[in-house]
C-alpha cells in the first residue's frame, strides 16, 4: 500500500500537467485509438523492462566485492536453460506486440475511410462524410471545402463526429500535417497527395501545426483546428462565404509566396479546379502539369519534340527572375527562391506576377491549363 | 558557369567580404575572438616549447595505430565541445523563446544550430571516438603489432579530421546548413537553399566519410587476416567481434551515403533533378536512401559501444562473459537486421499499412537480440564479484538507461503509435536516451577503461565519478522532460512558442543541460588531475584492473611493436587464460622487429582535399581543380615513395623488454 502511495506521489506532478498531455488524452476517435496502443505497447514492454532493471540494481548491489557472503564463480558462464529463457522471453512479447502492430496498422491506416464514429457508433450508410483538401505553403496552411466552396488559410474547421477525409499535399518543400487531439500525423509533400481519415468527437478548439522543419518560417506554422456542432460549422461555412474573398489562381499565386505568422483568411470562393493544379505543380499559368507529363511518359514519351517541354516542368524555379545573382546564386544558373536573408519572410509578398515570360506555349492538345 | 569574365568572381568565386559571418552576427564574432585569441595561445605555446617537430615525427606522421587512435579520440573530444555548444544554445533558445521574448537565435542561426548539433555529434564525435577506439584497441586484443594497411589509416584521420575543418570553417566563413541533420530535399535543393550552407555538408561529409570507409576496410583486413595464431573467430574478443560487425556495416553502408550525396550534388551543381520538384524529381527517393544508410549508421555507433560493455562488465565481475555464443549471434543478427528497418524513420509518408507493418515489426525483433545481450551482461555479474571502479559506474548507468530508451524506441516501432510521435520532442528524448545512454557512456567508459593501457596510468577515480553522476542526472534531468514535452503535442526544431505552460518543462531540460557540463567539464578536470597525478596513478603491470584479454599483456604503454612475440591463443579470454596457466614472459630470443614507417602523406592528402572542397563550396573553380589535381599527383608520387618500412634492431626489442622485465620485478 506505502508502495502505491509513494508511486501515485511520484506521478503527482504529471496527473496534474495531465490536461496539457494531448496525446494521451486526445479528443478524436483515431487519436484515441493511437492513444490505446501507446498504453498497450508500453504494459508489454513493463513486462521485461521492469524486472530487468530490477535485476540490474539488486545484482550490481548483492555482488558488490565488499559482500563476501555473495556466491562467486568465475568459471561459470553457460546454461542453456537460461539461454533459452533469456531469447524466448522478448521473443514473446515481440509476437505479442507484433500481432497488435499488423493488426493495428491496417485499422489505423491513415488512408482507410473510417468505419466508426466512436466506440461505439458504427459508420453507417446515412453517415455524410466531409472532405477537406490541405495545402501547406511556405509556411501557412490552405484548407479548400469542396462540397462547400470555401476555403481558409491557417484556420480549420469540421462538425464533430461527421468522418473527415483530408487530402494533402503541399507547394515546395516537405511539410507534416498534424492535429493531435484529432489524429496522428501526415506529410505534405509537393506534386504528391497523402490522405488522413478521422474524426473529431468534442466541440473545442484545438492546436495544428507542422511537425516537419520546412524552413525560416517553420515555427509559426500553426493552426486552430474548431470541432463545431453541425449547426455551428453551418454558421461558420456562412461566415467565411459573407466575409471571404475570391480565392482564384491569381490569389493564389501571391498567397503561395514565402510569408510566415499569416493572420486567419477566408475565401468565399475557390477557382475550378484548383486543387489538382496546386497538386500538379501547375497553377501558374503554362506549366504543364505533373499528372500530364506523367501520362505522356506513360505512353511512351514525347522524344525530341518535347524539348519544348521542358521548360514547363520547372517548378522550383518560378521566382528565379526577381532573385538576381549573388552571394546564393546557385551553379546550377537558377535563381534564388529563398533568399539568404530572413527579413523579408514576415512581409506577406506583394511583389508583382512572377515571371513567366519565358514559357513558350504547349502544343493545344496537351495544355490544360488556361493560357497565359 | 565558365564565362564568367569578372576576375574578382574568378578566383573568389561567390566569396565575399559580406560571407564572413563574424563581420556582422555578434555571437560569432565573440566565438571568433575566442578561437583566434585560444588558437595564437595553442600554436605560440607549441612554437616556444618547440613542440611542432615532435609533433609532426611523432604523432601527425605517424602510422601506428595506438597514435592514431589517439589522434581520432581527440578530434572527437574537441569535436563534442563544439556540439555540445551548440546544445546548450538551442536549450537557452528554447528556455526563454516564449511569447513576446522571441529569444536571442533568430531562425535563420537557430536552425543552423540545431543542424550543426546534429552533424557534428553524429559525424564528428560519435564516428571519430569509436573508430579511434577500435583503432587503438582491436590489433592489440588480437595480439597484432598493427593495422592491416598502417598507412591507409593515418590516411583516414586526417581525411575525417579535413572533414571536421570543413564544417568548423562554416562556422567562419559562410554559413552552415539550415536543413536539418540529413538535408532532406526538397528543402536542401538549390532552389530552396540556395547558399553555402548545404554545400559545406555535402563535401564536409563527403570528404569525412572518404576516412571513415577505408578505416572500415582496413579495420575488416586487420580483424580477419591478422589475429594471432589459435584466435579462431569464436575466440575472438566480444570487443573485436563488435568491431568486426560495425566496420562490415559502414563498407556497406557509407557507400549510399557517398552515392546519395553525389546525386544530391549533382541536383546542386550540374542542374539534375534526382530529388527536385521539377522534371519528374522525387524528394522521397533521397529519403529512402539516406536512411538506408542512416539506420545501419546507428547500429555502427551502437555495436562498439555493447563490446566495450561486455568486456568492462566480465573484467570487473571477475567471470567470463555470460553466453558468449549467443553474444556473438545477438551482434550479427543486430548487424543483418539493422538493413531491414530504415523506413520506420518515415512511417509517416504515406507508405502502405502493409509496408509500414512489415518495417514496424522487424524494427521490433532487432530487440530481441538486444535484450538477450542485456540479459547476457546481466548474468555475468551474476556470481561475479564486481568491482566497482569508474567504467563500471558507467556500465550501470547505461544498462538501466538503455533499456527505457529500448522501450520508448518499440513504442515508436508501433505505426499507429508513430504515427503522433514522430518528429516530436519524444522521438527526440527517444534518440538521445539509446545515444547518450548507450554510445556515449559507453565510450565516456571505454576511454576510463583503456585510458592507463594507452598512457600508462589510471584516470583519476574521484573526478570520474563526479563526471559520471553529472552526465547521469543531468541526462535525466534533460531529457525526461522532452518525452513530457513530446506528448503534449510539442514538435522538434520549433524556435518559438506561445503556450506558456511548455516553460516549465524547457527550463528543466536546460537546467539538464548544465549538469551535463558539469560532467563535460569534470572529464577534462579528471584529464588534467591524473597528469598531474600520473605517479600515483602508474600502471606498472601493464594489466591494472586484472583484466582478461591480450591488450592486458603487454605493458602500459604498449611498445610500439606491440608484442615482442606474437601470443598463441588457446581459450576465450586469452590473457586470463595465459594467467590462470602461469604464463611466463618470454625473456630472451628476440629478433629485429619489422615495421612501417612513417609518412606525411596523409597530411597533404587532407589539406589539399580542404583546399578542394573549399573551392567546390564558394565556387572557385580554379582552386578546386588544382586541388584535384594535386591530390592525383600526390596519390601517384606516393607510389613511388619505396622508403614504407624498417626493422627495429634486436637489441631495442632487447632493451625495451628488459625495462619491462625491471619495472615488473620491482612492482613484484
Amino acid at each position: 500500500m506505502t508502495l502505491i502511495r509513494r508511486l501515485s506521489a511520484l506521478t503527482l506532478p504529471l496527473a496534474l500537467s495531465g490536461c496539457n498531455l494531448v496525446v494521451m488524452s486526445p479528443s478524436g476517435d483515431i487519436a484515441m485509438q493511437q492513444r490505446d496502443l501507446i498504453l498497450v505497447s508500453v504494459a508489454l514492454m513493463l513486462l521485461i523492462i521492469v524486472p530487468v532493471i530490477c535485476l540490474t540494481l539488486y545484482f550490481a548491489w548483492h555482488y558488490r566485492r565488499s559482500n563476501t557472503t555473495a556466491k562467486y564463480d568465475p568459471e561459470w558462464h553457460h546454461s542453456t536453460r537460461l539461454e533459452v529463457v533469456i531469447w524466448s522471453a522478448p521473443l514473446a512479447i515481440i509476437i505479442a506486440l507484433g500481432a497488435v502492430t499488423w493488426v493495428s496498422t491496417h485499422q489505423l491506416d491513415p488512408y482507410r475511410p473510417l468505419d466508426r464514429i466512436d466506440s461505439k457508433r458504427p459508420v453507417t450508410a446515412e453517415t455524410k462524410p466531409i472532405t477537406i483538401e490541405v495545402v501547406a505553403l511556405d509556411w501557412k496552411w490552405l484548407f479548400l471545402y469542396p462540397e462547400q466552396g470555401i476555403a481558409t488559410v491557417n484556420e480549420i474547421a469540421a462538425p464533430i463526429d461527421t468522418p473527415i477525409e483530408f487530402k494533402i499535399t503541399g507547394s515546395t518543400v516537405m511539410n507534416s500535417f498534424y492535429i493531435p487531439a484529432l489524429a496522428g500525423q501526415i506529410y505534405a509533400m509537393p506534386g504528391m497527395q497523402t490522405k488522413l481519415h478521422a474524426v473529431m468527437n468534442k466541440e473545442g478548439v484545438y492546436e495544428g501545426f507542422s511537425a516537419n522543419y520546412s524552413g525560416d518560417g517553420f515555427s509559426g506554422m500553426r493552426f486552430k483546428f474548431h470541432g463545431l456542432s453541425n449547426a455551428a460549422f453551418g454558421d461558420w461555412v456562412s461566415r467565411v462565404k459573407s466575409q471571404g474573398s475570391a480565392l482564384n489562381r491569381d490569389a493564389y499565386l501571391k498567397l503561395e509566396r514565402p510569408s510566415s505568422r499569416v493572420p486567419v483568411t477566408y475565401y468565399a470562393t475557390v477557382e475550378n479546379g484548383l486543387y489538382d493544379a496546386i497538386l500538379n505543380l501547375c497553377v501558374q499559368p503554362g506549366q504543364m502539369c505533373a499528372n500530364e507529363m506523367m501520362h505522356i511518359d506513360k505512353m511512351g514519351g514525347a522524344g525530341v519534340d518535347s524539348e519544348e517541354n521542358r521548360k514547363r516542368l520547372e517548378y522550383d524555379t518560378r521566382w528565379a527572375a526577381e532573385a538576381g545573382p549573388g552571394a546564393t546564386y546557385p551553379a546550377t544558373g537558377h535563381g534564388a527562391k529563398q533568399g539568404q536573408e530572413a527579413e523579408g519572410v514576415n512581409a506577406p509578398a506583394a511583389a508583382g506576377d512572377a515571371g513567366h515570360d519565358g514559357h513558350g506555349a504547349a502544343p493545344d492538345q496537351l495544355n490544360t491549363n488556361p493560357k497565359p | 558557369m565558365f564565362t564568367n569574365t569578372n576576375l574578382m568572381e574568378f578566383i573568389f568565386g561567390r566569396l565575399s567580404w559580406d560571407s564572413l559571418a563574424f563581420t556582422h552576427e555578434p555571437i560569432i564574432l565573440v566565438t571568433f575572438l575566442g578561437v583566434c585569441v585560444g588558437g595564437i595561445a595553442v600554436l605560440g605555446a607549441l612554437t616556444y616549447f618547440r613542440l611542432w617537430g615532435y609533433l609532426w615525427k611523432e604523432w601527425f606522421t605517424s602510422v601506428d595505430h595506438k597514435k592514431i587512435g589517439i589522434m581520432y579520440v581527440i578530434l572527437s573530444l574537441i569535436m563534442l565541445l563544439r556540439g555540445f555548444a551548440d546544445a546548450l544554445m538551442m536549450r537557452t533558445q528554447q528556455a526563454i523563446a516564449f511569447g513576446a521574448n522571441e529569444g536571442y537565435l533568430p531562425p535563420h542561426h537557430y536552425d543552423q544550430v540545431f543542424t550543426a548539433h546534429g552533424v557534428i555529434m553524429i559525424f564528428f564525435f560519435a564516428m571519430p571516438i569509436v573508430t579511434g577506439v577500435m583503432n587503438f584497441v582491436v590489433p592489440l586484443q588480437i595480439g597484432a603489432r598493427d593495422v592491416s594497411f598502417p598507412f591507409l589509416n593515418n590516411f583516414s584521420f586526417w581525411m575525417t579530421a579535413a572533414g571536421a575543418v570543413i564544417i568548423m570553417l562554416s562556422l567562419f566563413v559562410g554559413e552552415f546548413a539550415r536543413t536539418g541533420w540529413l538535408a532532406y530535399p526538397p528543402l536542401s535543393g538549390a532552389d530552396y537553399s540556395p547558399g553555402v550552407g548545404v554545400d559545406y555538408y555535402i563535401w564536409g561529409l563527403q570528404v569525412a566519410g572518404v576516412g571513415t570507409t577505408l578505416s572500415g576496410i582496413n579495420l575488416i583486413a586487420t580483424i580477419v587476416k591478422m589475429r594471432a595464431p589459435g584466435m579462431t573467430m569464436m575466440k575472438m574478443p566480444i570487443f573485436t567481434w563488435t568491431s568486426l560487425c560495425t566496420n562490415v556495416l559502414i563498407v556497406a553502408s557509407f557507400p549510399i551515403l557517398t552515392a546519395t550525396l553525389v546525386l544530391l550534388t549533382l541536383d546542386r551543381y550540374v542542374g539534375t533533378n534526382f530529388f527536385t520538384n521539377d522534371l519528374g524529381g522525387n524528394p522521397m527517393m533521397y529519403v529512402n536512401l539516406i536512411w538506408i544508410w542512416g539506420h545501419p549508421e546507428v547500429y555502427i555507433l551502437i555495436l562498439p559501444a555493447f563490446g566495450i560493455f561486455s568486456e568492462i562488465v566480465s573484467t570487473f565481475s571477475g567471470k567470463r562473459l555470460f553466453g558468449y555464443a549467443s553474444m556473438v549471434y545477438a551482434t550479427v543478427v543486430i548487424t543483418i537486421l539493422s538493413y531491414l528497418v530504415w523506413l520506420h524513420h518515415f512511417f509517416t509518408m504515406g507508405s502502405g499499412a502493409s509496408v509500414n507493418a512489415f518495417f514496424g515489426i522487424t524494427t521490433m525483433i532487432i530487440s530481441i537480440p538486444t535484450g538477450a545481450k542485456m540479459f547476457n551482461w546481466l548474468f555475468t555479474m551474476y556470481r561475479g564479484r564486481i568491482r566497482y571502479e569508474v567504467p563500471m559506474y558507467w556500465t550501470i548507468g547505461f544498462m538501466v538507461t538503455f533499456v527505457i530508451g529500448g522501450m520508448t524506441g518499440v513504442m515508436l516501432a508501433v505505426p499507429p503509435a508513430d504515427f503522433v510521435l514522430h518528429n516530436s520532442l519524444f522521438l527526440i528524448a527517444h534518440f538521445h536516451n539509446v545515444i547518450i545512454g548507450g554510445v556515449v557512456f559507453g565510450l565516456l567508459a571505454g576511454v576510463n577503461f583503456w585510458f592507463p593501457k594507452a598512457f600508462g596510468y589510471k584516470l583519476d577515480p574521484f573526478w570520474g565519478k563526479m563526471s559520471f553522476w553529472f552526465w547521469l542526472v543531468g541526462f535525466y534531468f534533460a531529457f525526461m522532460p522532452l518525452y513530457v514535452l513530446g506528448l503534449m503535442g510539442v514538435t522538434r526544431r520549433v524556435n518559438h512558442f506561445e503556450d506558456p505552460s511548455l516553460q516549465i518543462w524547457f527550463v528543466i531540460a536546460a537546467f539538464g543541460a548544465v549538469l551535463i557540463a558539469l560532467g563535460i567539464g569534470s572529464f577534462i578536470i579528471q584529464l588534467v588531475v591524473s597528469f598531474f597525478k600520473r605517479e600515483e596513478l602508474r600502471d606498472t603491470t601493464g594489466d591494472p584492473w586484472n583484466a582478461r584479454t591480450l591488450e592486458w599483456s603487454t605493458s602500459s604503454p604498449p611498445p610500439e611493436y606491440n608484442f615482442a612475440f606474437t601470443p598463441v591463443v588457446h581459450d576465450h579470454d586469452s590473457w586470463y587464460d595465459m594467467k590462470k596457466r602461469g604464463y611466463v614472459r618470454p625473456l630472451e630470443g628476440f629478433k629485429p622487429i619489422h615495421m612501417p614507417k612513417n609518412t606525411g602523406t596523409g597530411v597533404i592528402l587532407s589539406a589539399l582535399s580542404v583546399g578542394f572542397a573549399f573551392g567546390m563550396i564558394w565556387y572557385m573553380w580554379w582552386l578546386a581543380a588544382l586541388s584535384f589535381l594535386a591530390i592525383l599527383v600526390v596519390s601517384i608520387a606516393h607510389t613511388f615513395n619505396y622508403k614504407r618500412d624498417y626493422y627495429i634492431p634486436a637489441e631495442t626489442v632487447v632493451a625495451t623488454e628488459a625495462a619491462r622485465t625491471k619495472q615488473l620485478a620491482e612492482q613484484a
